[in-house]
């Protein structure tokens, strides 16, 4: 039994910078135990060159001569152990702290992008129903839908402002803002004509209003809706780096851990002696490292995925419902200021039409259907919700749809019998009546309540899985390099026998 | 036109007694391409009904103060007349947002065809239909009668009633007072005229030739709303309802009409004979009281110099 020289007998051997080593016989043959006194030999005589070479050459000669002698053998290999460890800690610290990046920007930028987004289509698409339910008051436009108008532009143009600064790279977003920035001054400013001629009784008020609708529906909303989808692309685009393995990292500690194991085999080959403790702590390292990396990304991606399934596609598939629902809404208005002038080719007034396509899409084409059958927007926030907390709300809103496309039915009857005034008051709410206004609001709130739960599933479940990734990069590099030590370590003691 | 001389040649040949009068009225069928189409189609019922080949398209019944059938006795079994009305003319059939109420010159005359058969001028139910649904909305005797600036002419004749004329109508240009657009000429050549889709006015615009770039929207009060946006430079539409426009911005006047008359009548459904007499007595009355009223309450500001209604013709 033999073994390794104790710790401490000799300093790191400084295999760098000795250029040769007397020549060894016998390269494949069982290790002849040196037991020379280490550090006490001489520096050896350094061998000139024969003749002037190309430094390739001359490199290539060393290393084939080095190669030709165990000493010479056992600095390559560890100077590839040392820089396989080292690579592996490099790449996984990067690639680690790429893909925290990602979900940081998940959890801070791009999602929180994605939702102001969603809020500038919202506040866009209420303005313009806010504006027909005040107009449909006529002179006496109470303070609270005056005051929601007014919000509704705020809110907008603040978060235009904000989305301005923050999407700066995306090119397609700042097209849109631009858009929305050129387009919305417009749009209030025929708002206000629209409610200047209505004060004073003129029919022109509503030629305004249908005016200021179509600016908002040809140019405003859909502008809001690009900007909308490409921050959602965004934050997809991050969800995917973030969720990307990494393979190098992963590729590179396997190769690692392979070429380590090979060099305590051929190390237990030729000495017979088992360990060796800094080859051993090499591997450790290494193996720590890359077991951390394979499960804390495991964790992260399915904490991610999970933000992404649960969070971020039910707050997609609530907030179109909302701004569906905002239309329907702002047609059923309008239908009462269009007052049949404008009319589609079946002559059926063209917001009652839109009105009518608006609801089939929000909740199918069945006005008494229990539940939103799978293809409506209601139907697909229901099938995403993925608890009971999530479903309840939703549940609720098709209730409300529900009860709301039956009243406005009934209030659709009276309008056509020439019951305009009676059936006005169902639709904005006379005095003490029911009206579909009620139900469109209830509708609101519970996709208000969808909107916030979701946003709350998904907050948790995105910082579920930005943690897993937290502290891997600074202790893939900590150990990295602890085990690139370890394997010179490991190697130097092997060389100093040799001295 | 080659197909109408065809059909008019047909009818001839079918009905040789008739021919004198077939050729005689083949100019005023030629300057009708729909109505000449219209009569080609149906050559035994026109011939039948003794029409002449519709020269006066506003000619209707002799006024009855008593006739009854089914078209009158409908309204007083129900107790109300239902009158298909617009609700976004001004001056002719509005709802004031302020009031909630409908007003103007057609609201008036149907609230005096209610006093007419009913005795009382509140019972009626006003029922607004799109310029499209008119004609559906009284085949299928959804309204009793449609008041509505409705223009008589040969092709409507064909499926609903007229009463005698109420009052001229005619197409006319709209434009900023100072504007240097004088009317239906070379004034509007490369102006920006805006007009309905499909309305009359962008039929005329089209024949004249006046070198226009035409602007089209979906209804004639959007051309206002261009005019004052400063995206068109002149509105062409009804004169009744350019006076309607006229009233809404003192900045805007009537420059000029085309000259060819569009008589405007109370529209019932074919059969309902009865009932066409009984408001043509209404008619008859009202030309005396109620309509010089009328006209000055709504329409005198913006459309003035018109003396009196239309005289009445009858074919009968």
């Amino acid at each position: 039994m033999t073994y390794p020289p104790r710790a401490g007998s000799a300093a790191p051997p400084e295999h760098q910078t000795a250029p040769a080593l007397p020549a060894q016989p016998g390269p494949d043959g069982p290790p002849a135990p040196q037991a020379g006194p280490p550090g006490a030999a001489a520096p050896p005589p350094p061998v000139a060159p024969p003749e002037r070479r190309s430094a390739f050459t001359e490199g290539f000669e060393r290393l084939r001569a080095a190669a030709t002698t165990e000493p010479g053998r056992l600095r390559i290999i560890g100077a590839v152990l040392a820089a396989l460890v080292v690579l592996f800690g490099a790449l996984t610290t990067w690639q680690v702290s790429d893909r925290a990046a990602a979900a940081e920007d998940v959890v801070e930028r791009s999602q929180p992008l994605s939702a102001e987004a969603a809020e500038i289509y919202r506040s866009l698409a209420d303005a313009n129903t806010t504006a027909a339910t005040g107009f449909l008051e006529g002179g006496q436009e109470p303070r609270e839908v005056r005051d929601r108008y007014d919000d509704d532009i705020t809110r907008a143009s603040e978060l235009l402002v904000r989305a301005a600064a923050s999407s700066q790279g995306a090119e397609e977003s700042q097209d849109q803002i631009e858009k929305l920035n050129r387009a919305l001054p417009v749009y209030t400013s025929l708002v206000e004509t629209a409610r200047a001629n209505n004060r004073q009784g003129l029919p022109l008020g509503g030629a305004y209003l249908r005016y200021a609708d179509d600016q908002m529906r040809e140019t405003l909303l859909p502008a809001a809706r690009k900007l909308y989808s490409s921050e959602t692309a965004q934050l997809e685009q991050d969800y995917s780096d973030a969720r990307a393995w990494p393979w190098g990292a992963l590729a590179s500690g396997l190769v690692a851990l392979g070429v380590l194991f090979w060099a305590q085999r051929r190390h237990y080959r030729r000495t017979n002696r088992v360990f060796n403790h800094g080859l051993l702590a090499a591997t450790a390292a290494t193996a720590v490292v890359l077991l951390w990396l394979a499960v804390g990304h495991t964790f992260a991606r399915s904490g991610l995925g999970d933000s992404d399934r649960h969070g971020a596609q039910s707050l997609h598939a609530l907030n179109e419902a909302r701004i569906n629902t905002l239309t329907a809404r702002a047609d059923e208005n309008l239908t009462y200021v269009n007052r049949g002038s404008v009319t589609n080719e079946k002559g059926l007034d063209k917001y009652e039409a839109t009105y009518l396509k608006g609801m089939r899409e929000l909740a199918g084409k069945d006005i008494d259907a229990e539940t939103a059958p799978a293809g409506s927007m209601l139907g697909r926030a229901m099938e995403l919700a993925d608890d009971s907390e999530g479903r309840r709300p939703v549940a609720e809103a098709m209730d409300n749809v529900r009860d709301w496309r039956r009243m406005h039915g009934e209030a659709q009857e009276r309008n056509v019998a020439g019951e305009y005034e009676s059936a006005k008051d169902m639709v904005i709410g006379g005095e003490g009546e029911k009206s579909t206004s009620e139900f469109f609001d209830r509708v609101d709130d519970s996709l208000v309540q969808a909107l916030e739960h979701e946003q709350r599933e998904f907050t948790s479940a995105a910082e579920d899985g930005r943690g897993a990734l937290s502290g891997l990069w600074i202790g893939a590099a900590v150990l990295a390099v602890l085990g690139a030590v370890g394997a010179v370590f490991g190697i130097g003691r092997r060389l100093s026998e040799y001295r | 036109m080659a197909g109408t001389a065809a059909a008019v040649a047909l009818t001839a040949a079918l009905l040789p007694g008739l021919a004198g009068d077939v050729r005689q009225d083949h100019p005023a069928a030629a300057g009708d391409r729909a109505a000449g189409g219209a009569v080609a189609a149906q050559p035994a019922k026109s011939a039948k009904a003794g029409q002449e080949e519709c020269e006066t398209p506003e000619a209707s019944l002799r006024p009855s103060a008593n006739a009854t059938g089914d078209g009158v006795q409908r309204i007083i079994d129900r107790g109300r007349l239902i009158a298909g009305i617009d609700q976004n003319s001004y001056r002719w059939g509005y709802r004031n947002p302020l009031t909630g109420k409908l007003e103007g010159f057609d609201i008036d005359l149907a609230r005096a065809i209610a006093g007419e058969i009913l005795g009382d001028e509140s019972k009626v139910t006003f029922r607004s239909i799109p310029t499209s649904e008119r004609i559906t909305a009284l085949k299928e005797k959804q309204v009793d009668i449609v008041v509505r600036t409705m223009t008589i002419n040969c092709e409507r004749i064909e499926e609903v009633a007229f009463s005698t004329e109420y009052f001229t109508g005619d197409q006319a240009v709209l434009a900023p007072a100072g504007s240097d657009i004088t009317g239906f000429d070379e004034s509007l050549k490369g102006k920006r005229v805006c007009t309905a889709e499909g309305s009359t006015g962008e039929g005329a615009l089209e024949e004249g030739k006046y070198g226009a770039e035409v602007k089209l929207v979906p209804n004639q009060l959007d051309c206002l709303v261009r005019l004052q946006l400063g995206e068109a430079d002149a509105v062409v539409t009804d004169n009744a309802l350019a006076a309607g426009q006229a009233a809404q911005d003192p900045s805007t006047r009537l420059v000029g009409t085309l000259n060819r008359p569009e008589p405007y009548g109370v529209a019932m459904n074919i059969d309902h004979h009865d009932l066409v007499r009984r408001v043509n007595k209404l008619l008859e009355d009202y030309r005396q009281n109620g309509w010089q009223d009328a006209y000055q309450k709504w329409l005198a500001k913006d459309m003035p110099g018109i003396d009196g209604p239309p005289a009445p013709k009858y074919k009968d």
